[in-house]
């Protein structure tokens, strides 16, 4: 089975774009989605990239719920920032934070994490110290951002992927 | 007023909001004042670009701003992280 | 509003909502292009139009082309993947352009290098 479909996760994606780009799951569209996914695996294959484990699904799930909370604040506390606030940014400062996470996915999807939420941006990552390098604009409190950081992503992301 | 003509109005409403969103980046895409702030303006130009096509689809009805959207997307990637890539090595492909 | 005259009461003012509410983050965020000051500033702002507006208004669409053909319409949430996984991606390649050039221009606005091999720009 691993030599037939070496990344499953990969494939069923693909094969799920293909049926939404096309917007039908006739057994035609099926079976050319199907064929395409695999060819498309087998030439990730050739790459040999890492193969990311996920080892708590139920985690992730939560994991996704709760950034797309955080994510709706922030838009609010950053609306309110820039309409209402005299001198917009004014707060706005650079960030080190020591993680303890070291897996690459992981730092991925933090990565993902951190940027997408607005008022953060993930700006430069030291492999070699493990630090990070955050630009976050309502910077009032340095330990507050931290905690964030580290007990609402990072432990979970080390649970997810460590 | 009938829900369909709040509709009308809202979406129109919609559309002018999201002109005066992609004259601030154009603002922002010709004032500068430096490079990476006119690539920045760049790529929330494309952003509001592919919304505006997204309402123009519920306003005709037609599913075909859709890939007209996707498309727009598309190229704004590519073409900000070649402009970023640019940025830092003063070359695109090495 | 000549495709849209079969649809019930519910789901054109349901769609409305979603269209103005997402319009007006994405005018927030770009006017933020405008307010903020400082490039590292300006950088958060884009960020209100890729999440919240582009949300809301991609699901106006698809509550609008569901009832419309009555089954479901959901290849929006391709655009929503697309630059959900795209936006973080070109951000922090750009502010790590930015950065780049202010270190190399000696600004005293931004962290400083820590190591001589911070001032190479990763390959």
């Amino acid at each position: 089975m691993s030599w037939f479909l070496p990344y499953p996760l990969l494939s069923a994606a693909l094969l799920a774009l293909w049926l939404l780009l096309n917007q039908s799951v006739s057994p035609g569209h099926l079976v050319l989605g199907s064929v395409l996914a695999v060819l498309a695996s087998w030439a990730m294959a050739a790459l040999r990239p890492e193969k990311p484990r996920i080892r708590r699904p139920g985690a992730a799930l939560r994991l996704a719920g709760m950034v797309l909370i955080d994510i709706l604040r922030s838009n609010l506390a950053v609306g309110r920032i820039i309409v209402r606030s005299r001198e917009p940014g004014v707060n706005a400062g650079f960030l080190t934070i020591p993680l303890d996470l070291r897996d690459r996915q992981g730092l991925a999807v933090l990565s993902v994490i951190i940027t997408s939420t607005p008022g953060t941006i993930w700006v430069s990552y030291d492999a070699a110290k493990g630090t990070l390098l955050l630009h976050v604009l309502d910077l009032i409190d340095e330990t507050v951002w931290v905690r964030t950081i580290k007990d609402r992503y990072e432990r979970r992301l080390m649970e997810i992927f460590e | 007023m009938s829900p369909l003509a709040i509709l009308g109005w809202a979406i129109i409403s919609a559309q002018v909001m999201l002109g005066l969103a992609m004259c601030c980046a154009t603002y922002r895409l010709v004032a500068g004042p430096r490079a990476q702030d006119r690539i920045l303006g760049l790529d929330t130009l494309y952003v509001n670009a592919m919304l505006m096509l997204v309402t123009f689809g519920i306003r005709t009805g037609s599913t075909l701003y859709f890939e007209a959207a996707l498309v727009i997307g598309l190229l704004g990637f590519v073409s900000t992280v070649a402009l970023a890539k640019f940025l830092m090595r003063g070359e695109v492909i090495e | 509003m000549n495709a849209a005259g079969t649809l019930p009461a519910w789901a054109a003012l349901l769609t409305a909502l979603f269209v103005l509410i997402g319009a007006a983050v994405t005018l927030i965020g770009s006017l933020g292009l405008l307010r903020l000051g400082t490039f590292y500033k300006r950088v958060h702002a884009p960020t209100l139009g890729t999440t919240l507006g582009m949300v809301s208004i991609l699901a106006g669409s698809v509550l609008c082309f569901s009832v419309l053909e009555a089954r479901p319409v959901v290849h929006e949430i391709l655009i929503a993947v697309f630059v959900t996984l795209t936006t973080p991606v070109t951000l922090m390649l750009l502010v790590r352009a930015a950065l780049y050039r202010d270190r190399t221009e000696g600004s005293t606005d931004v962290p400083a290098a820590e190591v001589a091999e911070d001032l190479i720009p990763p390959a």
